[in-house]
């Protein structure tokens, strides 16, 4: 099959997944208690039912439940994505509001993790045995154990409390109006916390999983040869043992890419970072149906998409598969 | 703590209100959870109104013994038989659009817009016959009847104007000036980048010589509760309204340096925590076991751990900050044997009863907790139910809980904020805040009747005193505290609380010393 081919079997497949992923999330989501007109006569402190009933109009909510569906289904056909009643915007607005967001924070984390694993990891691999290699796993294995919340909390408390180094959370320095290198500075220094919280755990994935990779290939019977016929060390390293090690890693890589849009919502809370996981959460608790509907959407369809990138990059890597 | 020493500086403040304010400088606020929306016309949640308290207006505004203070009114008169109320508006206000605003908008406000969006005010509206416009400063409101409360409406939150040359005419929800509001109020919106910040900047052209003193506000986002402690630790924001913080961090930032405050401001609202008791069925529906409830809570120690010895014990359906308030009542003081007695005399079976704890934070949660022990020390099985808040709403507008926890507003007066918990025509089903309790008492509604629009105060209180005996004797809820949300703010910051709803409209007086 040849690569063309191979990424539009895929894309149709994609495409009737995303349409079922968004059928079950319309009839998950309605099932759940209460509805966004309740919501919001709640935080009013006080409702009488024409209140409720002119809530529920507006919202559309008065029609029976497949009536809804039809329209939501027909609209996101054509890449609709309805209007958000609660915020009083169209859902995609609300979305590409807050995915740059988003994509800065869990880009970074993503590129970081990933980097800095792969290196630690080949670095652990040379000295195995030896005191860096312990000092390396060691470090890997409390990333890996420990809970994302309390990492960002201790980042907190020593990072920005007692050492004032960077700012506890926030996207910039809010009315500072900062412009050029300044700016860029300022968004670098907000960025580091959360990203780092955010990408510790994959990048003690990545060491652990490099390190063990890159050991196994090593013993192989290819990489003899190579050392046989004289190739320097770097050399084999690089191009032989990495090559061959980096597709565990791939796999790995591909999954936490998924979670891109949608597997930040702990981090953004935390740092009040104004990405897409916290308007899915506060979607979520205001039974804000469409908009929660649509974030699902567009992290479903990320996900879908970098399952396909991932098996492009096994192609390229080993051109075998 | 500072907030006695604040207290009284803030009155020194209101008494001599010649004492020189420094202009400038910019304020950055706490406000949780972000807002829907700021039209306040349209939604009336906290954080709508702590923001939109500063960009929309009322006639009046009330001080912290409820007194009311001129707002767009300058003066206002109540004939003798409180059948006639006349506002004369301040000349030369302006919307922030520039164009002014005249006793039409309030016609407009009152009588299209709100008695079409605003529930709470409706109930209200029902007194009034006509809202006339007679000239463009003067506005009269004639009533079928007296109503004694109606002077306690006019407060931004309850009756705020809205412009009538936006809104008339139009789909009031869906209207695109929903975003960008226009008010009459000391500052204008500039900017909202939603997750992240609200910006108000000074209305240049505010009515008031010199007011607002601030340049900008910032209202900050700041979604976890750890982390605004954490912000006002650094610097980041110089406010914490009331609740914005977990309890347990208040003690830790009031104690620092430059750190005032004041559990005022909140008079107007008298958050008054109670749990409705379900008068249906279950063992709730039983008088003997809904007192046994009472008597087995210790309240105090509620008070004193969980909510850090804020608040007072509420001993009836009045807070205390709220007009008519009587103490000649019983008093339900922690009693495990009498508790035990009154149990056996319901013939109380060990059958669970559901506790519905308000999905609002940490302290509720704990609370709940805590009545469980209580509950269980008397011998009354209890589950704890666990919701989010729109679960919660749900629950208990279907009425399914046996105890569910909340808070109320009083609005200052009993028959806005008191009576509709326990009037038997306010039972509907799917409706949340209502008499969700499901207690009927013909006596009881009649006297709610007669007191609203008892001729003076005096016959008003009498009525409100035997209310609350028969109600306090009745227990259709369990009251709790009397919920006090200390404001934090760096001392530096002055004159932000002066009325009695706080900061939601105290950024007009605010200032900065330099």
């Amino acid at each position: 099959m040849t690569l063309a081919a191979a990424i539009f079997g895929r894309a149709a497949k994609a495409v009737t997944t995303l349409l079922l992923i968004v059928i079950l999330n319309f009839f998950l989501i309605h099932a759940a208690p209460g509805d966004p007109a309740m919501v919001m006569a709640g935080e009013a402190g006080a409702a009488d039912e024409q209140f409720i009933q002119q809530l529920r109009e507006q919202f559309g909510l008065d029609q029976p439940l497949y009536v809804q569906f039809w329209n939501y289904v027909s609209g996101v056909v054509q890449l609709d994505l309805g209007y958000s009643y609660r915020q009083q915007m169209p859902v995609l607005d609300l979305i590409l509001d807050r995915l740059p967001a988003t994509l800065l924070l869990t880009m970074t984390a993503f590129g970081m993790s990933l980097l800095l694993g792969i290196v630690f990891g080949m670095a652990a691999a040379a000295r195995q045995g030896k005191w860096g290699d312990t000092a390396i796993t060691s470090m890997a294995l409390l990333f890996y154990a420990t809970p994302l919340f309390w990492v960002a909390l201790m980042a907190v408390v020593l990072f920005s409390v007692k050492l004032g180094w960077f700012p506890a959370f926030g996207y910039e320095s809010v009315g500072a109006e900062f412009t050029g290198l300044d700016m860029v500075l300022d968004r670098l220094k907000h960025l580091f916390l959360p990203a780092l919280t955010l990408g510790l755990f994959f990048m003690a994935i990545y060491v652990r999983m490099t390190r063990s990779s890159v050991l196994e290939v090593s013993q192989m019977d290819f990489v003899k040869t190579a050392r046989a016929k004289g190739l320097a060390e770097g050399t084999i390293r690089r191009r032989h043992i990495l090559r061959n090690a980096l597709l565990p890693v791939v796999t790995l890589a591909g999954l936490q890419a998924g979670q891109l849009v949608g597997g930040a919502v702990l981090t953004e809370t935390v740092f009040a970072w104004p990405g897409i996981g916290r308007l899915m959460f506060e979607s979520l608790t205001a039974r804000d149906y469409n908009t929660l509907l649509g974030v699902f959407l567009v992290s479903a369809a990320m996900v879908i998409a970098f399952n396909i990138i991932t098996d492009i990059v096994y192609r390229l890597i080993d051109p075998r598969i | 703590m500072k907030n006695l020493f604040t207290a009284s500086l803030l009155s020194l403040g209101l008494a001599f209100p010649a004492m020189a304010q420094d202009a400038g400088g910019r304020l950055d606020i706490v406000v949780q959870p972000e807002p829907p929306s700021l039209m306040l016309g349209l939604v009336q949640n906290g954080p709508t109104q702590l923001v939109a308290g500063d960009i929309y207006e009322s006639l009046l505004r009330y001080d912290t013994d409820l007194n009311p203070q001129p707002s767009l009114a300058k003066s206002w008169e109540i004939s003798d038989d409180g059948m006639t109320y006349t506002f004369n508006l301040h000349e030369g206000v302006t919307w922030h659009d520039g164009e002014p605003f005249t006793s039409e908008d309030v016609v407009f406000s009152v009588d299209t817009f709100l008695r079409e969006t605003h529930a709470r005010l409706r109930v209200s509206l029902q007194h009034v016959d006509t809202i006339t416009a007679p000239d463009d400063h003067t506005v009269v409101f004639k009533m079928k009847n007296p109503f004694g409360p109606f002077i306690g409406v006019f407060e931004a939150g309850t009756m705020p104007m809205v412009p009538k040359h936006i809104y008339e005419g139009t789909d009031f929800a869906n209207n695109p000036a929903n975003n960008t509001p226009i008010g009459t109020g000391p500052f204008k919106f500039k900017e909202w980048q939603k997750g992240s910040y609200i910006h108000l900047v000074k209305n240049e052209d505010y009515y008031l010589d010199g007011q607002p003193y601030l340049d900008e506000v910032y209202y900050r986002v700041i979604p976890d509760a750890a982390s605004r402690a954490v912000a006002f630790e650094n610097g980041e924001v110089d406010v914490l309204p009331g609740g914005s913080v977990e309890n347990w961090d208040v003690k830790r930032l009031t104690e620092m340096d430059n750190v005032c405050s004041t559990g005022k401001g909140w008079e107007y609202f008298a958050p008054h925590a109670m749990a409705w008791m379900n008068n249906r069925e279950g063992p709730t529906a039983n008088k003997n076991f809904r007192k046994a409830v009472m008597y087995a809570m210790d309240r105090e120690f509620v008070r004193d751990v969980i909510w850090n010895g804020f608040g007072k014990v509420a001993t009836s359906p009045v807070s205390s900050k709220t007009n008519f308030y009587t103490d000649d009542t019983i008093m339900y003081d922690q009693d495990v044997e009498k508790a035990k007695e009154l149990l056996a005399e319901a013939g109380y079976d060990g059958e669970p009863v559901r506790i519905l704890p308000l999905p609002y934070g940490e302290t509720w949660q704990r609370w709940a907790e805590a009545m469980k022990q209580n509950l269980k020390e008397v011998g009354i099985n209890s589950e704890v139910v666990a919701t989010d808040v729109a679960g919660w709403n749900q629950k208990q507008a279907e009425w399914d809980f046996d105890i569910a926890f909340t808070y109320l507003y009083q609005y200052g007066d009993p028959a806005l904020g008191v009576a509709r918990s326990y009037l038997s025509s306010n039972i509907a089903k799917g409706s949340p805040w209502n008499n969700v309790a499901g207690y009927a008492n013909e006596e009881v509604d009649a006297m709610f009747a007669e007191a609203a629009v008892a001729p003076t105060t005096e016959a008003r209180q009498e009525i409100y005193t035997e209310i609350q005996k028969q109600l306090v004797d009745d227990v259709p809820v369990a009251w709790l505290l009397e919920i006090e949300f200390p404001t934090i703010y760096r001392c530096d910051v002055q004159d932000l609380v002066t009325t009695a709803i706080g900061v939601n409209d105290g950024l007009r007086d605010a200032w900065i010393k330099q």
